[in-house]
């Protein structure tokens, strides 16, 4: 008698968030440091966006620049690092590549630029532009007749930024079904824990006065992550926001338990033991 | 005994026009224009940040309701939007007072739009001083901020003539450009001169041998009045328009100032960081040894009042620039 084990579609974006948190540590350790904290923790995330044959988006990665992909904005362009393992899992970029990131003539600089890099929308870095322009190309898309989708992912420390909300009233205002924000709340910020340096809380509650469909999901959550983008989906009148309570340095238990900081530090000797711990190795 | 008589005051209008009194002008046409232009050209957007009707920009969104976004009074919003839109293959036009655009939305402008080189043309009513409303809204700044952004295309326009043959030209540029919008009744003042806006360059609208004006925006007209006024006094001025202020003409320019005419700059804008600094740099560069002075706003908060007073006070007013020639002579 054989067993077969049915793989679901949650499985293979579970895979792709383990390839993922793999590419960025390689990163990482080209740069000996870096925002790996918050890749590792948004891994999960990216994966229901791009895994290979099971994402959200609608790609061709053969061409980044096709006229009816889905738009994906990284309006946090310190988080480069995971788009960059993500878009290695689309095939966007080649995986051979990411040995060159924040290198010098790299395509891959350390925070993101929509000119070096096929695939990467807009330049981030200068928190609080994403959803703006998010706004505006949904509603060029609209206007020309194209299907096409926007997201844009942006953290728990954009919610601060005035320019968000004047974006998240414009695209409410404007019934842009086809604008859908991602928060990774992390609950972490450049001076310390989120609830010490700007309460952004409630969150959820906040985005629906602002006239949004907010669904709030464990980020980390793969299951409830498709929920959510199924759901999502689903909705007709207006913008969505899938909001996504991640934590930082997931995947690796002894980053996960380390200090909060935003630029999480890893010694030299750690980087393998970090790829080790990814798959599950004992040492 | 009778009731004493109250004096009259002169009052700052709310719809501020720096035309003369009986001077030919033309309504709204920067509205008209991009009206025009969008009728050949179907990718043509407009945006607003509640100021639509205050920026000529009703005319537009009247005539194509389906292409005029209104963004709320959020300009970070509505400059993010405008890149976004051009992201996605649209050409905007996105209006709002200079102040809001230059202050307080520059970063948006800098890196949504000035960064990857997107056609968006942001359109800035209200330049230097050309409201009694006082430092809220008097952009006396803007040229110095926005002459040090990379890709940026700046346009400071005469009146009516410059702004109905630039809206199509900055529409067909590839990148970025900022105009300093003249709203309302715009006065109509080139069209006397064989003249023609060009994207980029400077012209020489009226030759002379004794002194050359250098003048932009609202003050060539201003230049050119004292121009025809200094000729009952036998002197002989000259009038370069430099419309566009960046990318800078700087061969016109410097063929010009290699002279010992009396050269003075003119604008309508602090004299920090705008014309007088640019030509002044640009002589410097060239190895010409003219002495330039210039007619400015003085780096300064500049009052509420009369537009009329004030130009006469900052010495924008025709009176003040023939006086300044006299004294120089």
């Amino acid at each position: 008698m054989t067993t077969t084990i049915e793989v679901t579609k949650a499985d293979r974006v579970r895979a792709a968030a383990t390839r993922i948190r793999h590419h960025a540590l390689t990163m990482g350790e080209v740069q000996g440091q870096g925002y790996i904290g918050q890749a590792l923790g948004v891994a999960d995330v990216l994966a229901a966006f791009y895994a290979k044959g099971d994402g959200e988006l609608r790609l061709r990665p053969e061409d980044p620049e096709w006229d009816g992909r889905d738009r994906f904005l990284l309006s946090i362009g310190h988080y480069a690092i995971a788009l960059y393992a993500a878009l290695a899992e689309a095939g966007t970029i080649p995986l051979a590549e990411i040995d060159t990131y924040g290198s010098d003539d790299s395509r891959l600089p350390m925070s993101g630029m929509a000119s070096y890099t096929p695939g990467m929308e807009i330049s981030g870095g200068s928190l609080g532009h994403g959803l703006g322009v998010a706004c505006g190309m949904g509603l060029g898309l609209r206007h020309r007749g194209n299907p096409a989708r926007v997201f844009n992912l942006l953290s728990d420390g954009e919610l601060d930024e005035g320019s968000t909300w004047e974006a998240a009233m414009a695209c409410a205002h404007h019934g842009l079904t086809n604008v859908t924000a991602i928060v990774d709340v992390n609950g972490l910020q450049a001076d310390g824990p989120t609830p010490g340096v700007l309460k952004t809380e409630p969150v959820t509650e906040k985005w629906r006065a602002f006239g949004w469909h907010a669904v709030r999901v464990d980020g980390n959550d793969v299951d409830a992550l498709l929920v959510g983008l199924d759901e999502i989906r689903d909705h007709t009148t207006g913008p969505s926001v899938l909001i996504c309570d991640t934590r930082t340095g997931r995947g690796v238990p002894f980053l996960e338990t380390r200090e909060k900081a935003h630029f999480m530090p890893v010694a030299e000797h750690e980087w393998s033991a970090a790829h080790d711990a990814l798959d599950g190795v004992q040492r | 005994m009778s009731a004493p008589v109250k004096k009259r005051l002169t009052t700052s209008a709310m719809i501020a026009s720096f035309a003369d009194p009986g001077q030919r002008t033309a309504s709204a046409p920067f509205g008209h224009a991009l009206n025009r232009l969008a009728e050949q050209r179907p990718e043509i957007v407009g945006l607003s940040a509640d100021l639509a009707k205050y920026t000529d920009m009703h005319v537009f969104r009247d005539a194509n309701p389906d292409r005029f976004f209104q963004m709320g009074m959020a300009e970070q919003a509505m400059l993010g939007a405008a890149a976004g839109l051009a992201e996605v293959g649209l050409v905007p036009f996105a209006s709002t007072y200079s102040v809001f655009a230059t202050r307080r939305a520059y970063d948006f402008l800098c890196l949504d739009i000035a960064e990857p080189g997107l056609n968006v043309n942001v359109v800035g009513a209200l330049p230097g001083l050309t409201t009694g409303y006082g430092p809220s809204h008097q952009a006396t700044e803007d040229l110095a901020i926005l002459r040090a952004c990379p890709n940026l295309t700046i346009v400071d326009p005469c009146d009516s003539v410059d702004i109905e043959q630039a809206v199509p030209q900055l529409a067909d540029h590839a990148g970025p450009t900022y105009l300093r919008l003249l709203r309302g009744k715009v006065p109509t003042v080139l069209d006397e001169y064989d003249y023609r806006f060009e994207l980029g360059k400077a012209a020489l609208v009226r030759p002379g041998k004794d002194v050359l004006f250098v003048s932009t925006g609202l003050m060539t007209m201003r230049t050119l009045q004292a121009a025809a006024r200094l000729e009952a006094d036998h002197v002989d001025a000259a009038v370069l328009h430099v419309p566009t202020i960046k990318p800078l003409d700087t061969q016109t320019i410097v063929r010009e100032l290699r002279t010992d005419r009396l050269v003075i700059t003119a604008e309508n804008h602090t004299v920090v960081g705008g014309l007088s600094e640019a030509v002044a740099a640009t002589a410097a560069y060239a190895g010409i040894a003219t002495r330039i002075q210039p007619a400015a706003l003085p780096d300064e908060f500049l009052a509420a009042g009369a537009l009329p007073t004030l130009h006469d006070r900052y010495g924008l007013s025709t009176d003040a620039l023939c006086a300044r020639v006299k004294a120089a002579l």
